[in-house]
């Protein structure tokens, strides 16, 4: 095995381009556990720790661009107001001690369908910046996950950062688990509502082969909200229609049974976190116009 | 291949490292450090805490070539460390590299002193004392993780709420003491660190 250590990001791109297969490490939460378990050798091993930049965000006018390797707990502690939903995800993830390595771009590297930042990414609605020797490109993040485990990253490529649309309304994260701490995902669901766009955006993580977004019940309570004039009146959504958009999303899974928990029952959660979330962000809207200054807690 | 990093304020190295070794093998195998416990390797347990740049982590998830150049503080320097802390840095930490333990010494640590069910005339940082006064130590393989930990949220937060220990601590595993003298100990430490100033 090799340890490359790349000063710069030019360096790194120089390096994975000379070997493609090259295992980055940023975090190494992920990595270290599959070399420690003797499930992982690789030739190389890509260290990006020393590329500074990977661990700066700059918040925008639109967007907040995240560094790959910018620690959860950052994320907690600075991008709570303009990422909530990330944050809150971010929160769920295993321990402080896990929060201060690990980051999004080695959950999105990872690309697990329980991975938390994905929900959260998917509701918000962001881009994931790439690039190798041959050029950048962004990835829409619904194009980003291919297949269980499986990402849209060519073998000489790197994340760079993902560009995060800065919150306009409420947003939630949850996630079913068997205790507060340390809990991989039975299931988890992320809500970000749009209001400047009147839309809402939805994100399922553990319930399908990839993270995916529940799209005919965005659609059909995009048309809801609209027919009934809710964004403007602010009034309470009717309870048929928050059945039906929590029926929506569960039929959105496609889950399976294992050990964590049957599809069943993660179809069910799945349905019952929606309704209680647009419940949770509905109220948020329409007791502070849709102002982010109160973040609910999310419950995990 | 070779790393060279800061072990409790201490320039050391480390020679014949492999690729993929851990932070964690690094410290216990060639350091001769063996207070940061190697229980689980997958992140669950917390026994390999240690700060590196100040922060808390577990040492078996870092890969030894990415502590390169940089500052770590195991159980075996808590006890200078805060010791230094409260004199020369009040209310933070240091990471000069002046200040520090040396190996031999640090190897040499014992919680022992002339009694080690009380810790006296030992060489304990405030936090090593009161999880012996609270009685949180049983088997005691949780412990070095626990006071790493614990020693940090205190350093930054020195009147944590409940919520705010057990936040701290969520990361750490014990398997004896049913966390309750843990927590007892950590609020000891606090209320102790409050009458000190
Ligand atoms: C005990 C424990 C509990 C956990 N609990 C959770 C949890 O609750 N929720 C959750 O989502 N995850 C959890 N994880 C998984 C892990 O912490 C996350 O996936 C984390 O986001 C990984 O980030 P990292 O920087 O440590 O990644 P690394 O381990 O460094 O890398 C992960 C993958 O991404 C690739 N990669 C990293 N950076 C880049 C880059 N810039 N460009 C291209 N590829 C890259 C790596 O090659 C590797 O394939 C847990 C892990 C452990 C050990
Ligand atoms: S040994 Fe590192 S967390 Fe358990
Ligand atoms: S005292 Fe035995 S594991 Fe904690």
């Amino acid at each position: 095995m090799d340890f490359l250590r790349p000063a710069s990001w030019e360096e790194a791109l120089a390096a994975k381009a000379e070997h493609p297969t090259a295992v980055p490490i940023a975090g190494g939460t992920d990595v270290m556990v599959e070399i420690n378990f003797d499930h992982r050798r690789p030739e190389y091993l890509l260290d990006l720790n020393r590329i500074g930049e990977l661990r700066d965000w700059v918040v925008g006018e639109e967007n907040v661009e995240l560094g790959a390797s910018v620690p959860y707990t950052h994320i907690m502690e600075h991008l709570r107001a303009e990422l909530p939903g990330l944050a809150l995800a971010s929160h769920t993830v295993a321990s402080p001690q896990i929060r201060n390595r690990g980051g999004v771009g080695g959950n999105l590297g990872t690309a697990s369908p329980a991975g938390d930042a994905h929900p959260a990414l998917l509701a918000a609605g962001a881009e994931v910046e790439v690039e190798s020797v041959r050029g950048a490109r962004r990835i829409p993040i619904d194009a980003f996950y291919t297949g269980v485990k499986r990402n849209a990253l060519a073998p000489d490529e790197l994340i760079k950062s993902v560009h995060i649309k800065k919150a306009d309304g409420p947003q939630q994260y949850s996630k079913v688990g068997t205790r507060n701490a340390m809990v991989i995902a039975v299931c988890a669901f992320g809500l970000a509502l749009h209001p400047e766009t009147r839309t809402v955006r939805t994100g399922i993580g553990s319930a399908a082969p990839t993270p995916v977004r529940a799209r005919d019940a965005e659609t059909f309570l995009n048309a809801a909200l609209d027919e009934g004039g809710f964004w403007d009146s602010g009034k309470i959504i009717t309870p048929s229609v928050a059945k039906q958009f929590a029926d929506l999303v569960a039929g959105a899974c496609n889950p399976i049974d294992d050990v964590r928990g049957t599809a069943k029952y993660r179809r069910h959660a799945v349905g019952i976190m929606a309704r209680r979330q647009l419940g949770w962000t509905w109220e948020q809207y329409r007791t502070d116009g849709g102002g982010t200054g109160r973040t609910l807690e999310g419950a995990a | 291949m070779r790393v060279n990093f800061t072990v409790n304020g201490r320039r050391q190295e480390a020679d014949d490292v492999w690729e993929g070794e851990s932070l964690l093998y690094v410290l216990r195998e060639r350091m001769g450090l063996p207070g940061s416990k190697n229980a689980c390797e997958q992140g669950e347990c917390g026994s390999c805490t240690v700060r590196l740049d100040g922060v808390p982590v577990c040492s078996c998830l870092v890969a030894a070539g990415q502590a390169e150049g940089r500052e770590i503080i195991t159980v075996e320097g808590l006890a200078d460390y805060a010791k230094h802390r409260d004199e020369a840095h009040p209310g933070d930490g240091c990471a000069s590299g002046s200040c520090g333990t040396s190996l031999q010494r640090a190897q040499r640590w014992r919680a022992g002193g002339t009694d080690s069910g009380t810790g006296e005339a030992g060489e304990l940082s405030p936090i090593q004392q009161a999880f012996i006064d609270a009685g949180a130590v049983q088997c005691g393989f949780c412990t070095p993780g626990l006071l790493v930990a614990a020693d940090e949220m205190l350093e930054h937060n020195p009147s944590p709420s409940d919520a705010d220990i057990r936040e701290a601590l969520s990361g750490n595993l014990c398997r004896c003491t049913g966390y309750e003298k843990i927590l007892d100990a950590v609020r000891l430490a606090a209320a102790r660190q409050e009458e000190a100033v």
